[in-house]
């Protein structure tokens, strides 16, 4: 996925939307790309809405970037960036899940070895992906995400992660709730707290590997972190909250791949782009409660 | 050094089972060592179905572990337990249990009410889909017992409300009714008075009591303050010096009792309204070296409870029977 194979058709924007959109899906690779973007973007919301409630945004992100050397070596030896993301985030989680940690939940306070990891990490996927041969766009791809190239082959793997993730957590729902809210609570009741964190980190590897392929490893909490965080500002129901979590990921994740047809920024910037734009906009009605209070405030005194 | 409990129950007239209901709690020459260090040993505990139990002793004596080992989350170094029949950590699901000092972080979004619901349900893997009538009973039968639970410790105003934006006290409630969902037989409760104002703590403990004696829930409570929950107790569980007695509230907490225990002489002072205040324990139990007693003085002057690193947290007024009831928290 990292060297893109097919000429972006170089389209200007028509005056009908509808023309547009009728446009866009006339060419397969970007029919791909949406199945692609909504298979990962309920992959990486639904992981993603567990990750900030259990607040470990960073092991997601160590373990995305794990997967930027795994995908420029993959390349360099002649294998799909596809497969090295997803290998190498998965080996990340497991390794993640298996070494010890003294707080019981990993990552949470090691940020320092992790930091340290993660630079190493970064060199190295950009030494590989300048042996294979100083391809610039490539290190973009990897690092801020390629929505072109994505083969049939592909969409279904992708679908079928996508599927069994979420059903995994379907079936974990409510233990896996109770832990991450109340872990000390769910323990005595007899939860098995850290086998279940331990499956997470398996999910997260699984969705972190595939925000990768959309938004390019930097970019990954443009869809693991966001539409959840904007959600969060919305309502504080956790069924009601992880649906419209998984909604919101894949619009805004649709939005982007039509945006970014028509414009030369990478996806990751647009996907990035318009969830922040969301984000901002859930904190409205807060906001502009918070005014008017203010308001009142001042005009109660005299 | 255990003292058989039977007709001084307080509450006797009242709740006919406690004292010589089934047994649920069973320690017999019971020790436990953390590390290099033992905590307590040779403890003897007989708790009854129905009996609502303190507790006591001061910082760091092993109160807390002594409820994990009825969890079954901390192994015996010597002697045995029994909790509700079994070896511990069987009947787990009959038990509830509100850790010490559980706070939320201000970011969780998730209400109140989705709390106390994972009390009831989240230990349930799978789906349940409300599509068989079966399940839609099922899941009307569990939003109301939920409702139930925080109408009954009085969180119906901030139920809806995320749990991280909630106070401490507020917090507390939920939790209480979180460990109460689920229909619990044995409940155990770690300091839950603690973050409360002294109306609150009084209300919260009248709350317990009295759940306690309506669904026949047996109940143990680490206090810190024995004084609000003095007039419910059935019995009377005493940590200090590496020892445990159990008793009757007057058997325990006497001058002989807990002098012996300290290993040090200790005043017992009963106010005139009832309160309980002991004097002179000493500060530090450090008793695998031998309790070192200080010397009585004025200045050591505790309540019934055992906190003499946290003084700052606890003032209710009798605390100091000479400045009468007019200090800080009142
Ligand atoms: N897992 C552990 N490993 C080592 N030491 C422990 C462990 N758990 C508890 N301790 C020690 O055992 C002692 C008793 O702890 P515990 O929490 O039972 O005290 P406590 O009576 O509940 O005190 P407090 O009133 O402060 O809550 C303490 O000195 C504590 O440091
Ligand atoms: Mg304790």
């Amino acid at each position: 996925m990292s060297v893109p194979p097919i000429l972006v058709p170089v389209v200007g924007l028509s005056a009908n939307p509808l023309t547009d959109l009728r446009n866009l899906l006339s060419y397969p690779f970007m029919v791909n790309a949406f199945r692609a973007g909504a298979a990962i973007a309920v992959l990486a919301s639904a992981v993603g809405w567990f990750m900030v409630l259990r607040r470990q945004s960073f092991v997601g992100h160590t373990i995305a970037v794990v997967g930027f050397p795994g995908a420029a070596g993959a390349t360099l030896v002649g294998l799909s960036a596809f497969g090295g993301y997803f290998t190498f985030c998965f080996l990340a989680a497991v390794l993640i899940a298996v070494v010890p940690t003294t707080t019981g939940r990993a990552f949470s306070d090691e940020n320092a070895v992790t930091g340290t990891v993660q630079a190493l990490l970064l060199g190295f996927g950009f030494l590989f992906a300048s042996l294979y041969g100083g391809n610039l766009n490539g290190i973009d791809a990897l690092l801020f995400g390629n929505f072109l190239g994505i083969s049939n082959g592909e969409v279904v793997i992708l679908a079928v992660i996508c599927v069994v993730t979420v059903a995994a957590i379907a079936v974990l729902w409510e233990p896996l709730l109770f832990a991450s809210i109340d872990p000390a609570m769910a323990a005595a009741r007899g939860v098995p707290v850290r086998g279940l964190g331990a499956a997470f980190l398996l999910l997260l590897g699984l969705a972190a590997a595939g925000a990768s392929q959309m938004t390019g490893a930097l970019l990954v909490f443009a869809l693991l972190v966001m539409p959840a965080a904007t959600v969060q500002q919305l309502t504080s129901r956790p069924a009601l909250g992880l649906w419209m979590t998984l909604a919101l990921a894949v619009v805004v994740t649709w939005a982007g791949l039509a945006v970014s047809y028509y414009s030369p920024y990478p996806i990751g910037f647009w996907i990035t782009t318009i969830a922040f734009a969301g984000y901002l906009t859930s904190h409205l009605p807060g906001l502009v409660r918070q005014r008017s209070r203010r308001r009142r405030h001042r005009q109660q005194r005299p | 050094m255990t003292t058989e409990h039977g007709e001084s129950t307080r509450h006797a007239t009242v709740r006919a089972p406690a004292g010589d209901g089934a047994q649920v709690v069973r320690l017999e020459d019971a020790a436990v060592r953390v590390g290099e260090r033992t905590l307590w040993s040779r403890a003897n505990l007989d708790v009854r179905a129905g009996e609502f139990v303190a507790v006591l002793g001061p910082n760091g004596v092993g109160k807390s572990t002594m409820l994990q080992v009825i969890l079954g989350a901390q192994t015996l170094a010597a002697g045995s337990v029994q909790v509700l029949g079994d070896p511990p950590g069987m009947h787990n699901d009959r038990i509830g249990y509100l850790p010490q000092r559980r706070n939320f972080d201000a970011s969780i979004r998730i209400r109140g009410v989705d709390l106390v619901r994972l009390g009831l349900t989240g230990t349930r893997f799978g789906v349940s889909l409300p599509l068989r009538r079966a399940a839609r009973e099922r899941h009307r039968h569990e939003r109301r017992r939920v409702q139930e639970m925080v109408d009954l410790v009085g969180a119906h105003a901030y139920a809806g409300r995320p749990i991280g934006q909630l106070s401490g006290g507020e917090q507390q409630r939920l939790l209480i009714a979180q460990s109460l969902v689920s229909g619990p037989a044995l409940l155990l409760l770690d300091e839950p008075l603690e973050s409360l104002d002294l109306p609150n703590q009084m209300a919260v403990a009248d709350l317990v009591a009295e759940i306690c004696r309506r669904e026949g829930v047996t109940v143990m409570i680490v206090a810190h303050d024995v004084n609000p929950i003095l007039a419910k107790l059935d019995r009377v569980v005493y940590i200090a010096g590496g020892q445990v007695v159990s008793g009757s509230p007057e058997e325990v907490i006497n001058e002989q009792t807990l002098s012996r225990l300290y290993g040090t002489p200790v005043e017992v002072i009963r106010t005139t309204k009832g309160r309980l205040v002991v004097v002179g324990e000493p500060d530090v139990t450090h008793h695998h070296h031998g309790p070192h007693g200080e010397p009585l003085d004025d200045a050591h002057h505790h309540d019934a409870h055992h906190d003499a690193h946290h003084d700052a947290h606890h003032h209710d007024g009798a605390r100091r029977p000479e400045e009468g009831r007019g200090s800080s928290s009142t």
